[in-house]
């Protein structure tokens, strides 16, 4: 019997970007911490892979606060990067997160294309799986006055020099916040991207109506949660139809449904964000769920689901 | 820290807007502390999307109980659940109260013989819903110390938003109360209440202050406690998203270097009013 329940178990292991992954469900970073947090509600070897709050080459004190405020199904926050520097992470962080049997994927940011690089240098020796270039967070001040994965050939010199920097599997997150997300992505998946996390949050703002003041802090902050689902969706889709690396969607994924809808438009992983605040075992749920549909749907090889999309004949 | 489907033991109006929930929590209630509170999900739906905090008004064995007013569309849900129903919770979170374990271990003398008497050892003071957390801190205390004497003083719009001056007495407090529009005990505000009863001058031990309610009025108190140079410990609400101290969406400007951000709900809720830069 136990040989009969083995043959039936449909396969939920992936290849992404040369990571070795369980199950294609990550949880996002930012929305993770660096795993401790959740350590005692999750257990995190039955995670896809972790991918870890982004780091800094220094460390930074984050936006003044409120920095978070609930919107129609959605969240807006406005954090800024608010992190202990690498140097703190590989000392402090990083030890807890080797414990575990389960991919850790180190997401870092610069305000500079050079930061980029010294933080993949920094992290070459670690025991690490891979890196996410995190080229669009909306909250924080850049020199150059737009986010790296707001221009083509800024997000293909940045992907380029970090590449040739590290070995690490190179994953790159960007933006929704742009008129052709597709160009973007094509640009890094020249440039030696190995995969890229689709998406980040979309920049909008809340009003205190009473004051007449903005509900942020900062003004204005990244939308995340179920209310922007349908965007990253079509996003994942489009982006999955213009390259040939593996995407890791995301973008309110709160179920099942929502997870296996991302895997038929082309994401060959999907990522948990805002969910694991309503429920810190979203992504095990969601683990659970596919492999029942599977089970159900007779679908022996998670890759058999990605890109699965049948569009009617035009 | 668990999470768990809480049973809703009861649920009902203990005033205008104000409700009090009694759940069954096995492992919440007979680890929650005062000052802690509980992450809950008021709906499987959305909106609302993210859970709503709460702290934990009184604990005992497994059984907790809540006390919150309707602010919005969360506990407006809340107050509509049923005795029966269940609720996923997270809990206890953050670091709570710190207790003065035994009589004059914190900064209040245990020679002088008056103590007992004529000052309070400790004050608790209320506004509006953040009674919530206080009764818990009595009733912890006058287990933990049962020497000693609190003073609690109760702050409210109006008479009828007063909230548990019957369950401080029953444990033996001093109860005073204020009322903004003076419909009962002081008119004017709780904070102006503390002042009057505070030892001022003279070698007259300090009392330790524990504080809860709008940030006005804790911002108040925390400048009292600073002038007057006595302990004091508030308790912050802020609205939260994860409550663990993962997504760093509520912290608090502190005193650093040149500052800091904490977290209100894994460094907090409970800060010493000294510790935090009020803006």
């Amino acid at each position: 019997m136990m040989r009969k329940a083995k043959e039936k178990s449909p396969n939920l292991a992936i290849e992404l970007a040369g990571i070795s992954l369980k199950n294609p469900v990550i949880v996002a970073s930012g929305t993770f911490g660096y795993g401790e947090e959740y350590s005692e509600l999750v257990d995190l070897n039955r995670l896809g892979a972790i991918v870890a709050k982004t780091i800094t080459l220094k460390p930074r004190l984050g936006n003044e606060p409120p920095r978070i405020v609930e919107t129609a199904s959605g969240v807006l926050n406005s954090i800024g990067l608010q992190n202990v520097g690498v140097d703190a992470f590989i000392n402090e962080k990083l030890p807890f997160l080797k414990k575990y049997d389960v991919p850790l994927i180190v997401s870092i940011a610069g305000e500079t294309t050079d930061e980029y690089v010294q933080l993949a240098k920094a992290l070459r020796e670690e025991e690490i799986s891979g890196l996410e270039l995190n080229l669009s967070c909306p909250n924080i001040k850049y020199k150059r006055k737009s986010m790296f994965a707001q221009d083509p050939k800024t997000a293909y010199q940045v992907v380029s020099r970090v590449r040739k920097a590290t070995s690490f599997p190179l994953m790159v997150k960007l933006s929704p916040n742009v008129t052709d997300i597709t160009s973007i992505a094509r640009m890094c998946e020249e440039a030696g991207a190995d995969g890229l996390s689709l998406i980040n949050t979309f920049t909008g703002m809340a009003i205190d109506i009473e004051n007449r003041k903005p509900i942020l802090r900062e003004i204005t902050g990244g939308l995340s949660g179920p209310a922007i689902k349908p965007i990253a969706l079509r996003m994942v889709y489009e982006v999955h139809k213009a390259v040939n690396i593996p995407i890791i969607g995301m973008g309110g994924i709160m179920t099942t449904g929502d997870a296996l809808e991302f895997i038929i438009a082309g994401a060959k992983a999907v990522a948990i964000g805002t969910g694991n605040f309503v429920d810190p075992l979203t992504s095990i749920k969601i683990i659970d769920g596919i492999r029942e549909y599977m089970v159900k749907n007779r679908i022996r090889d998670i890759e058999l689901l990605v890109g699965s999309l049948q569009c009617p004949k035009s | 820290m668990v999470q768990v489907d809480g049973k809703i033991l009861e649920n009902r109006e203990v005033g205008p807007q104000r409700y009090k929930m009694a759940l069954s929590a096995p492992q919440i209630g007979n680890q929650a502390k005062p000052g802690q509170f509980i992450h809950v999900r008021v709906s499987k739906s959305f909106p609302p999307l993210l859970r709503r905090p709460f702290s934990v008004h009184r604990a005992q064995g497994q059984n907790i109980e809540i006390l919150y007013k309707i602010v919005g569309k969360g506990t407006e849900i809340l107050s509509r659940k049923k005795r029966g129903e269940y609720l996923d919770i997270l809990g206890p979170l953050g670091k709570g109260y710190r207790l003065p374990q035994k009589r004059g271990q914190v900064q209040f003398s245990k020679k002088s013989p008056s103590v007992t008497s004529k000052t309070s050892d400790i004050i608790l003071v209320a506004g509006g819903t953040g009674v919530a957390s206080l009764l818990f801190l009595a009733e912890s205390i006058s287990v933990s110390n049962p020497e000693s004497s609190i003073l609690v003083l109760i702050g409210a719009k109006n008479r009828e938003e007063l909230l548990c001056e019957g369950d401080f007495r029953r444990l033996g407090c001093g109860v005073e109360v204020a009322t903004e529009n003076g419909t009962r005990g002081y008119k004017g505000l709780v904070s102006d209440l503390l002042e009057k009863f505070l030892p001022l001058s003279g070698n007259k031990p300090k009392p330790i202050v524990f504080t809860c309610g709008p940030s006005e009025m804790l911002k108040r108190i925390g400048k009292i406690s600073k002038e007057h140079r006595f302990p004091c410990q508030v308790s912050l609400e802020e609205c939260l998203a994860c409550g663990v101290g993962a997504c760093l969406g509520c912290v608090v400007k502190t005193r650093g270097s040149t500052y800091n951000y904490k977290r209100v709900c894994k460094d907090g809720p409970v800060f010493d009013a000294g510790e935090l830069i009020w803006e």
